[in-house]
């Protein structure tokens, strides 16, 4: 089989961790706004709708470039925050982490919206009957019933948030133990000549990762179905 | 305990135009489908913000459209069952009862689960989820789910309409009980004048929007 070295290990690590942190970055964020877009009817609904879906249509190298600009260290957004919090996006790992995130905001609202829209909302009046503020209705009514949806919307936001290239390179750049994630290194060794056999070893690893998550989503879900 | 109902509300084939009074115990209203029965209920729940109203319970105003006054349906403290009783899946039978009793104000609290499951008989079916009740049971637990928020009115929207006919004569009963025991004030919407023809203080007819005539039971 193959022997794995540190590096790439090293890689591996490093990519579950931006993946797995931009998941859960993106989730509040993602629920909250399939939220507003299922259950509200607001002035802007459209426009909101178009802009959660931008990173999915346009080119990532353009995202990553509209993100290079509001959160790198010059950046109206990125120079605030290095200046408040010391916080500073560009060519980190927590760069490739806001990348990932963007990237895989869009996947996780529409599936999340999906199985919003599909809970009953004559429960929602029942729970609003009994006693249940808006919020209430949400957490307990909601947001329980839509949890298989919300557990597959994690999911391909973390497969997306693992396999996300264009956004990364241009954010952040192929840094070595810093943002470069599979994807990228398996870039840069196919540019590399004799890298073949250590783009098979990372691409083995590549589809064990993405293989236990759908293995793991799959059971999960079968879990809170049975639930019911 | 008095229910005053003065409302106007265009739906999209009818126009919902009543005022209705209301004292303790069961007010039937029957009429044929689409007569505004449901809709009226609805506006009464606090589910639907109707046009122009004023409503009025003992002598708290629920809604005053003229003043702006619109109090939301979790702060009314009206039971509400549907014919589809509308249990929550994700939970228990236990869980469902217990729901609307947990946003209760402590001080309000009437009936206890005990006091609930007794008059009900819906012991055996605590540790159940509703997919696997009957429809005659989920009725019985919807009703219940509705008791525990010690409710200041209950509104019945047609409960039997989902039981079939046999299995009605395993909830009359209850709702006789409940009547005797709780003396909750109730509006009942039925299309089965029969249903509650013995049980009802008064039968409110309506048709197209609006009533036509108001009967004390004298039965």
């Amino acid at each position: 089989m193959f022997a794995w070295t540190t590096d790439d290990l090293q890689i591996l690590r490093l990519s579950v961790s931006v993946a797995a942190l931009a998941t859960l970055a993106a989730l509040g964020p993602a629920i909250a706004v399939a939220t507003l877009l299922a259950r509200r009817r607001f002035w802007g609904h459209s426009a909101v709708n178009a802009i959660v879906h931008l990173p999915l249509v346009l080119p990532p190298v353009v995202t990553g470039y509209f993100l290079l600009r509001a959160f790198g260290t010059r950046g109206p957004i990125g120079g605030w925050l290095a200046d408040t919090l010391g916080l500073v996006f560009a060519f980190r790992w927590t760069g490739a982490v806001l990348a990932a995130a963007v990237m895989g905001f869009p996947l996780m609202v529409r599936a999340i919206r999906s199985s919003i829209e599909s809970v009953d909302p004559r429960l929602e009046e029942a729970a609003a009957s009994l006693g249940a503020s808006p919020t209430w209705r949400l957490l307990t009514i909601t947001l329980p019933l839509a949890a298989p949806g919300i557990l597959a919307g994690a999911i391909l936001g973390f497969a997306k948030a693992l396999g996300e290239f264009g956004a990364t390179i241009t954010f952040v750049s192929n840094i070595p133990g810093e943002t470069q994630t599979l994807a990228l290194a398996i870039y840069s060794l196919t540019q590399t000549p004799g890298g073949d056999a250590g783009v098979w070893r990372l691409a083995a690893l590549s589809v064990c990762v993405s293989f236990v998550a759908l293995v793991a989503a799959d059971t999960l879900a079968r879990r809170t179905a049975v639930r019911r | 305990m008095s229910l005053a109902v003065d409302l106007r509300h265009r739906l999209e084939r009818i126009a919902v135009d009543v005022s209705i009074r209301a004292g303790a115990g069961l007010t039937a209203i029957v009429g044929p489908s689409g007569a505004g029965k449901t809709t009226l209920l609805h506006i009464v729940a606090g589910l639907l913000r109707p046009d122009e109203a004023r409503i009025v319970l003992n002598d708290d105003v629920l809604v005053d459209t003229a003043r702006g006054v619109f109090v939301p349906p979790d702060r009314r403290r009206i039971g509400y069952v549907t014919q589809e009783s509308r249990l929550f899946p994700h939970l228990t039978v236990r869980h469902n009862l217990a729901y609307g009793h947990w946003f209760t104000p402590v001080g309000e609290r009437r009936l206890t689960l005990a006091a609930v499951v007794a008059m009900l008989d819906l012991d055996a079916l605590l540790a159940r989820r509703p997919s696997r009740l009957s429809g005659g049971e989920r009725q019985r637990v919807a009703l219940g789910r509705a008791l525990m928020t010690s409710p200041r009115l209950l509104l019945l929207d047609e409960p039997l309409a989902a039981v079939d006919v046999a299995r009605r004569q395993e909830i009359l009963p209850y709702l006789d009980r409940l009547r005797r025991e709780l003396a909750l004030p109730t509006l009942y919407v039925t299309h089965a004048v029969e249903e509650v023809s013995a049980r009802a203080e008064a039968v409110i007819a309506m048709d197209e929007g609006r009533v036509v005539s108001v009967q004390p039971n004298l039965g």
